[in-house]
């Protein structure tokens, strides 16, 4: 199993603050662009990096991540060409955990271990599937531990402390908990239930707690880096590609406008604990 | 009771027929899907449970549906003896409301105030907000923007009984966004809200507690044909969407083999034209999707496709997990029924027996129509009549070139 993952969440916890976990669609909106915007993000302050593998059913996540997904879609990404964008990327970083997000049957049909294994010499170091709960864990969950492909589990507002113990149970790399309940792109509302909700996990496990849904600018950042070891942005991000386009396709300010923001949410998590 | 090699045990505990069905959800829902498992649980062992759905269905609803004779298509046809299960004839004019009554009820006993659901043809939308109007709850109805304006006498009907239909313009518009939508709302609302899904699909214990409730159909069936003809059909036809009405009629034979069974799907523009049909068994391949393993259309990336049919109730790429059980074990043959089929039978019930069919329906008496004449004369076939074409007059005008 890489280290990448644990090794990350140390280095940034041994520096005073949460890891920044950003979120970019695969694809979005062109694949050249999207390498671009992959390849540079560790350079302005990303820690953990997640790829949106796109669907066309993203059954949890809000308008903007739907949009992103389609644009990848009608652009032909595929989840072969997703990997070789991993695989790029794994050429010019070879520390920098890669996590892929998205929603099962791409990866079903892909074949399971033909996609474990070449994720695994692609590069990719986790694996968040919404749709597989921890009652589907043959499926993918174990396979993947199996080959050394961390599993990492969404908790939620609904995951009370029996629950916790199931969701747990097979999680790996860092546990992901999903501020609301929701789809992507909502408003966080709460967020002193946030820090209650993660030192509640922290009782039931020794894995990193990234805290992901309605992070969206470098207060937030703060504010919920405090508790968490690592904050996930997505929708934020994807919007700043979205207000970039110009025609629905990648404008010349399209790099640098999702580059500046996650260099402003660096600076969030920067100072979080300050 | 379970008798080893029924096939009609399914599912097992986790809620898998064979390989198909589960619970493919976010974990958001995951406490919410066990709470209902054990909600349906308590509710089918209470007798209080029973008679007061027992008693809807006979008052509210008017079951037992008839059994009917259909003499001149029978003549018509020149072979096997064609009886209708009308479920037309229901309150509300489908199928729809035999399962919406047993959820609203158990949504009831969970102490859910707040209802929402999907809806293609609109039948599933104007059985819900129906009961929701009998029983004072608010109900709000995603229905495909496609959809919306070709089911536009539903829509009004649906808004007349006080739910809020909401369209969906994602995709192409039909019953799948319009269960993406559902979804989304659900994840969001989990409190106080319950979903209450229209077909035999989605994650367990759904599949498993739609078809009971829909199973009334083949068990009123059984005792009514038996009465008619004193024996079994020889053969069962119903039309195949999500499976609803084709599980319930379906399942009370299934441990019958002299019993032949058959599916009827959206064949749309025909098999071979991409995209162009929803026959999702004979045209599709097993994936995930809405919370279950099933046959799906989807292309070789696992991206799903969006499919076509003339009938909105059939325009969706998935089906049911028993289904696409049912046929990998070989038990139903599930054959694909074009749109020009269907607007055929539609045409020859309407002039022959006077009875408008759904759409929907209409795939399944094209099938039908297809099998009675190579039958004998002392054979029988029962259609699931599962709803009437009232709301499909625009649609089908618009096909035969008619200014309504
Ligand atoms: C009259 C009628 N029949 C059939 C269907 C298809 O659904 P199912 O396959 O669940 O019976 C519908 C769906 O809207 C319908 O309205």
């Amino acid at each position: 199993m890489s280290n990448r993952i644990a090794n990350r969440f140390r280095k940034c916890a041994d520096e005073g603050r949460p890891a920044l976990v950003t979120y970019i669609m695969a694809g979005d909106p062109d694949l050249k662009t999207s390498q671009k915007i992959l390849d540079g993000m560790v350079e302005q302050g990303a820690d953990v990096i997640e790829l949106g593998i796109p669907f066309s059913d993203p059954m949890a996540d809000g308008p903007t991540i739907q949009l992103a997904g389609q644009r990848a879609l009608n652009g032909g990404q595929t989840l072969h060409k997703t990997l070789a964008m991993v695989e790029a990327f794994r050429k010019r970083d070879g520390d920098t955990p890669i996590i892929l997000m998205g929603y099962y049957n791409p990866i079903y049909i892909y074949g399971v271990d033909r996609f474990l294994d070449d994720a695994l010499v692609a590069g990719v170091d986790g694996l968040i599937v919404v749709d597989l709960p921890a009652e589907e864990d043959a499926e993918l969950c174990i396979p993947a531990i199996g080959k050394g492909i961390s599993f990492i589990r969404l908790t939620t507002p609904t995951t009370d402390d029996k629950r916790l113990e199931t969701v747990l149970k097979n999680t790996s790399g860092f546990v992901y908990y999903v501020s609301m309940t929701g789809i992507t792109g909502a408003a966080l509302t709460n967020t002193k239930a946030v820090g209650d909700a993660v030192r509640r996990i922290k009782s039931h496990t020794d894995l990193p707690i990234a805290v992901g849904f309605g992070i969206k600018t470098a207060d937030d950042a703060a504010t919920i880096g405090r508790d968490a070891d690592g904050v996930v942005v997505g929708t934020a991000l994807v919007r700043a590609i979205e207000n970039s386009l110009e025609d629905g396709k990648a404008s010349a300010y399209t790099i640098a406008a999702i580059h500046g923001l996650v260099r402003d949410l660096a600076e969030g998590v920067e100072r979080a604990r300050k | 009771m379970n008798v080893a090699n029924s096939l009609r045990n399914g599912p097992d505990e986790t809620g898998h027929f064979g390989l198909y069905g589960g619970r493919f959800v976010a974990e958001t829902l995951m406490p919410l899907i066990l709470d209902l498992e054990q909600a349906y649980e308590a509710a089918r062992n209470d007798p209080e449970y029973a008679a007061e759905l027992g008693a809807l269905n006979t008052h509210y609803t008017g079951r037992p549906s008839p059994l009917y004779f259909a003499e001149r298509l029978t003549e018509h046809l020149g072979g096997a003896k064609i009886y209708f299960k009308r479920e037309e004839l229901n309150h509300t004019g489908s199928h729809k409301i035999n399962n919406c009554l047993g959820q609203i009820l158990l949504a009831r006993r969970m102490g859910k105030t707040r209802i929402i659901a999907e809806t293609g043809a609109g039948q599933h939308g104007v059985a819900t907000a129906t009961v929701c109007a009998r029983f004072g709850l608010p109900c709000v109805v995603y229905m495909g923007a496609t959809d919306v304006e070709r089911q536009a006498p539903n829509v009004f009907r649906m808004k007349l009984l006080g739910a809020e239909v909401v369209p969906v313009t994602a995709g192409a518009g039909t019953l799948k966004d319009a269960m993406n939508e559902a979804l989304r709302d659900w994840v969001t609302n989990v409190e106080n809200t319950y979903y209450l899904i229209g077909t035999a699909a989605g994650p367990h214990p759904y599949p498993a507690m739609v078809r009971d409730f829909q199973s009334i159909i083949g068990t009123e069936l059984r005792e009514q044909f038996a009465e008619a003809e004193g024996k079994l059909p020889d053969a069962i036809v119903a039309c195949v969407g999500g499976g609803s009405n084709a599980i319930g009629i379906f399942h009370a034979f299934l441990d019958d083999p002299d019993v032949a069974i058959y599916g009827a799907e959206a064949g749309g523009y025909g098999l071979d034209v991409e995209d162009g049909h929803c026959a999702s068994m004979s045209g599709g391949r097993p994936g995930v999707l809405h919370g279950n393993r099933t046959y799906l259309l989807q292309n070789e990336d696992g991206q799903i496709l969006e499919g076509h049919s003339i009938s909105a109730g059939l325009d969706y790429p998935g089906v049911g997990p028993e289904h696409s059980f049912l046929k990998d074990s070989g038990r139903v043959t599930y054959v694909p029924i074009t749109d020009n089929e269907a607007l055929e039978a539609f045409q020859i019930c309407t002039r022959l027996e006077g009875i408008i069919p759904a759409l929907e329906s209409a795939h399944g008496l094209a099938q039908v129509m297809k099998l009675a004449p190579t039958m004998g004369k002392d054979q029988t076939i029962v259609l699931s009549l599962s709803g009437r074409g009232d709301k499909d007059v625009n649609t089908v005008a618009k096909h035969l070139g008619v200014e309504v």
